[in-house]
């Protein structure tokens, strides 16, 4: 009544959002699994961003890093095995207004849904992909996947895995079109939460692999990572990842890494030795798929009428017979 | 010459010689692929239309871009069938053939589409081949041709054709529509104008040669053939339009108001999608053309979600990959389109040729129950106006609707009434307004199950999709009372549907000795053959199903009034010729097995996977076999 109803102190208070505000169903995840602080760090840039949660549209496939949607408070499509991605086009093709993300585990993206993969690198398109790698198939319970090391003992690979893994970054980086790589590990906030906001921010179709221990199958996955801080190489540039003091401290390996060059930044994906951290490549130039198919024209009902009638011209024969012997409709019925 | 004959009419060009009046005439031309037989029927088809006749063409279409020349399967071509009478299909055996060499005529020959003495021209530069091997291949069709009594003409169309252009390979086909306007007494002018658009635009110089091309056919023919024949106009009143299946199918997209279309190339299927991605950007729509089937349904489906319905166009092998993704768009409700030109199967099967074989995989193909609305153009003109309807019922009832077209329709070309364009066809804008507190995501009503879908970006709608078993929420919940609501509420839907749907009409009388029952392109040529028995005395009637999934109520009791139903299709069923097929193990045609399980009708069939489509001629001998 004085200009202060109730309502405008509602909506005054509704504007900032919190992380609660981003927190779906509470996670059904193993105790200590990696998904956790995927979803934490996720969570963060929501709130850190202040996106809406009715814009923001979290595509999964199948399996455990797939339950990720539900745990947001955002628009979810829990899909398909594999289908994330050509799923996560699908809804951004004609939404640039929406903010797209996609959560998918190494059997997801690297062996069920490989094809999409690769095309979706090369369509580049303004999505997130989060590549929760935890080198197994957890939820089926216990598989190799085409992350797995050589020689890790599975359900299917009781002698040992038969393969040596698939390297998911050189895969990346030899697509063409290839316009954002990162890899982060999930135990290190700092870094997957500054991975995760420089993919949001990126023009283009952002790939971020994440290492993510699997509590009850591949725990020790990783340990030697864990244990020595120096089997990371931790990338740093001032358009890629800057440590804070504190990590600096602690991760010593480091090298100046320009995501601008590719040609580092396939010999660094491509080390057996040592696991790269942090943004290897990145181009802001590679033309988006929705841009260069974006049309020109109107989608409004009289420009539908107007090519259905130019149509309908073109295959068109005049009801008058006599006149159309004449030949005077430009009539061609092919 | 050309000015000479410049005013000169049919009718003044072949006074002297009669011409014998028909209700209809069929007419074939093939050649080598890339000898212009499928541009010459085409304009003869368009010129026949154009002058009142009621045309049916087909392509004829080897399955190689660059089959071997001389060879009988590597023919290509265009069969053309005009009437003064409506023509719903492509007719019996071909009445004139006119073959660019020998090996493409017995092409047709050995499958039968050639009426048993029928005129045949034949291009007679084999004759005189300078490859033995050639000249011998050559007289020894025409002495088969001579034995059986057809009527042989021998024409030297590369002699005349060299008169006017270098390589004659490249003019005969217009030569060919010369001939057959002087045959079928049609005003040289309208093919005068029919090559000026066709070459004016892209290639200006060539109008000049083929008119040149075109009145050499036409005065040879004047001077050498003894026949003409006449087929009054047929007194079409309104506008028309000219398209095949695919075309149709395109130009609905448009109409339907959808924006999105997902595909991967598949023979029948893909020239759908070529034509429509020519217009579809000027209504700011998108032809998406995917990595493969399952990413081009994945991409509609994912369109669909955020926004207007999208359609994805495949043919049977498309329609098995992307089998996972039609549950979870009928699991899921979200709406789909999906277009699926049948061709012959199973497998890879016939790329190029007509079955209707996909009508059970399109039902039941999904494991688990995932009810869905299957229907199927019987005409061209429905290619057109189903997939509007498809994408009206996918909105309305947040499920997948298939549209069963077939490689008949696809490459048959047929003139239909010029639709009256309607807003009413298209989409309704996409939904943003933000939805009430205390809203389901599927707020199914207990008794349509239909619910409000929610769109991302509408404020207070946000829930995870999931294609696992979920709750009125959308949450993924196992229990056993919610997985067997939420399969009831999917099912309830279709059955709602079903209320809104009309009984299928008869044709011929409510009561007799047989009654057809159709489904798909076969209603021109079952409608057919219907008459030409009723015209005999015979008790049959026909019927025809648009709606296979859910079916009309009524069908039944039109069932019911007959002493015998049976359908008649084009896919694979066991005879009980065969010495192992009886009641106990005989396999049958879709539709029939459809029929027999809903209505416990002992529904017979009559089907075959011969590839091509069902001929009136074919139908009419099994109905008159049947009620010897």
């Amino acid at each position: 009544m004085f200009g202060l109803s109730k309502q405008c102190v509602l909506e005054l208070n509704e504007e900032y959002k919190t992380l609660e505000d981003y927190q779906g169903r509470i996670s059904r995840w193993c105790p200590g699994c990696g998904d956790n602080g995927i979803l934490t760090a996720t969570q963060r840039l929501c709130r850190d961003e202040q996106l809406p949660p009715e814009k923001c549209v979290f595509v999964s496939g199948i399996g455990c890093a797939a339950r990720f949607p539900h745990y947001m408070s955002t628009y979810g499509f829990h899909g398909l095995h594999g289908r994330a991605l050509p799923t996560a086009q699908g809804v951004k093709i004609r939404r640039p207004d929406l903010h797209v993300f996609v959560n998918m585990g190494d059997g997801d993206c690297c062996s069920i849904g490989t094809a999409h993969w690769i095309h979706t690198v090369r369509t580049n398109m303004k999505l997130v992909a989060m590549m929760h790698d935890n080198n197994i198939y957890g939820l089926t319970k216990n598989q190799a996947s085409p992350t797995s090391p050589l020689g890790m003992k599975t359900n299917t690979t009781p002698q040992g895995a038969y393969l040596k893994a698939m390297n998911p970054l050189t895969v990346t980086l030899g697509i063409t079109n290839v316009s954002f790589v990162a890899q982060v590990v999930e135990w290190l906030p700092e870094v997957l939460y500054e991975a995760i906001r420089q993919a949001f921010h990126h023009n283009g179709f952002a790939f971020i692999r994440i290492l993510q221990r699997c509590p009850h199958f591949t725990p020790d996955a990783f340990s030697g990572l864990l244990s020595d801080p120096k089997k990371l190489l931790m990338l740093q540039h001032e358009d890629g990842i800057q440590l804070s003091e504190t990590m600096s401290r602690l991760y010593k390996t480091t090298e100046q890494h320009d995501p601008a060059d590719i040609n580092r930044a396939r010999e660094l994906a491509d080390r057996d030795d040592i696991v790269p951290i942090g943004i290897l490549y990145r181009n802001e130039n590679i033309p988006r798929y929705e841009q260069v198919t974006k049309s020109t024209h109107k989608s409004t009902w009289e420009q539908r009428e107007n090519v259905l009638n130019g149509a309908f011209d073109k295959f068109g024969i005049d009801a008058d017979f006599a006149s159309a012997n004449k030949g005077t409709r430009a009539g061609d019925g092919e | 010459m050309a000015g000479e004959m410049k005013q000169q009419t049919a009718r003044s060009a072949s006074s002297g010689k009669r011409a014998t009046l028909l209700e209809e005439h069929i007419i074939e031309i093939v050649s080598d692929s890339g000898e212009g037989a499928q541009t010459a029927g085409q304009m003869f088809g368009t010129i026949l239309a154009k002058s009142g006749n009621s045309v049916w063409t087909v392509e004829i279409i080897p399955a190689e871009i660059e089959p071997p020349a001389r060879t009988p399967a590597g023919a290509s071509g265009n069969r053309i069938r005009a009437g003064s009478f409506p023509i719903t299909n492509a007719g019996d055996g071909a009445e004139l053939v006119i073959g660019f060499n020998e090996q493409a005529l017995m092409g047709g020959k050995w499958e039968n589409r050639y009426k048993p003495g029928c005129i045949i021209l034949l291009e007679s530069m084999w004759a005189n081949h300078p490859d033995p091997e050639i000249a011998a291949a050559y007289s020894g069709v025409v002495n088969i041709l001579n034995e059986e009594n057809y009527r042989l003409y021998e024409v030297p169309m590369e002699q005349e054709c060299s008169r006017f252009v270098e390589d004659a390979r490249r003019g005969k086909n217009m030569f060919v529509v010369g001939m057959l306007m002087n045959i079928y007494g049609r005003d040289l002018q309208l093919a005068r104008h029919e090559i000026e658009t066709k070459f004016k635009a892209r290639k200006p110089d060539l109008v000049e040669p083929n008119i040149a091309l075109l009145e050499a056919g036409y005065e040879w023919a004047e001077q050498n053939l003894d026949f003409r024949f006449e087929i009054p106009p047929y007194g079409v009143k309104e506008q028309q339009v000219v398209a095949n299946g695919n075309v149709a199918v395109a130009l609905g997209i448009v109409a339907s108001g959808m924006e999105v279309c997902a595909m991967y190339p598949i023979t029948p299927a893909t020239s759908a999608s070529h034509y429509l991605s020519e217009i579809f950007p000027e209504v700011g729509g998108f032809v998406h053309q995917a990595e493969d089937e399952i990413a081009a349904c994945a991409f509609a489906i994912g369109s669909s979600y955020s926004g207007k319905c999208a359609v994805t166009i495949t043919s049977g092998p498309g329609m098995a990959l992307k089998t996972e993704l039609m549950a979870l768009s009928v699991m899921a409700e979200i709406p789909l389109v999906m277009v699926n030109v049948q061709r012959g199967g199973p497998s890879t099967g016939l790329p190029t040729k007509v079955e209707q074989g996909d009508l059970l995989a399109a039902i039941f193909g999904t494991p688990g129950d995932a009810p869905k609305i299957v229907m199927a153009p019987a005409t061209i003109e429905d290619c057109f106006y189903s997939i509007i309807t498809a994408r009206k019922i996918a909105e309305t009832f947040r499920t997948l609707v298939i549209v069963l077209s077939d490689a008949n329709l696809a490459t048959g070309q047929q003139a239909f009434p010029r639709p009256k364009i309607s807003k009413e066809w298209g989409a309704p804008p996409v939904d943003q307004s933000p939805v009430p507190a205390g809203k389901d995501p599927l707020d199914w009503d207990p008794v349509t199950g239909l619910s409000q879908r929610f769109i991302p970006g509408q404020p207070g709608g946000m829930y995870t999709l999931t294609g696992l078993a979920h709750d009125r929420k959308g949450l993924v919940a196992y229990g056993p009372g919610i997985n067997q609501e939420g399969c009831n509420r999917r099912s309830l839907k279709l059955a709602a549907f079903q209320k809104t749907l009309q009984p299928p009409k008869v044709c011929g009388d409510e009561s007799g000795d047989l009654l057809i029952v159709g489904w798909g392109s076969t209603k021109g040529a079952i409608e057919e053959a219907v008459a030409r028995v009723r015209k005999d005395g015979l008790k049959v009637s026909s019927t025809h199903l648009t709606f296979l999934q859910p079916m009309a109520s009524g069908i039944k009791e039109i069932m019911q009034k007959f002493r015998q139903v049976m359908t008649v299709e084009i896919n694979y069923s066991d005879s009980y010729e065969d010495e192992l097929i009886d009641e106990n193990n005989r396999r049958y045609a879709n539709l029939a097995w459809l029929l027999r399980a809903r209505y416990l009708i002992d529904v017979d069939c009559w089907s075959n996977v011969h590839g091509r489509p069902i001929r009136p001629g074919a139908i009419e001998d099994m109905i008159r076999e049947r009620l010897k």
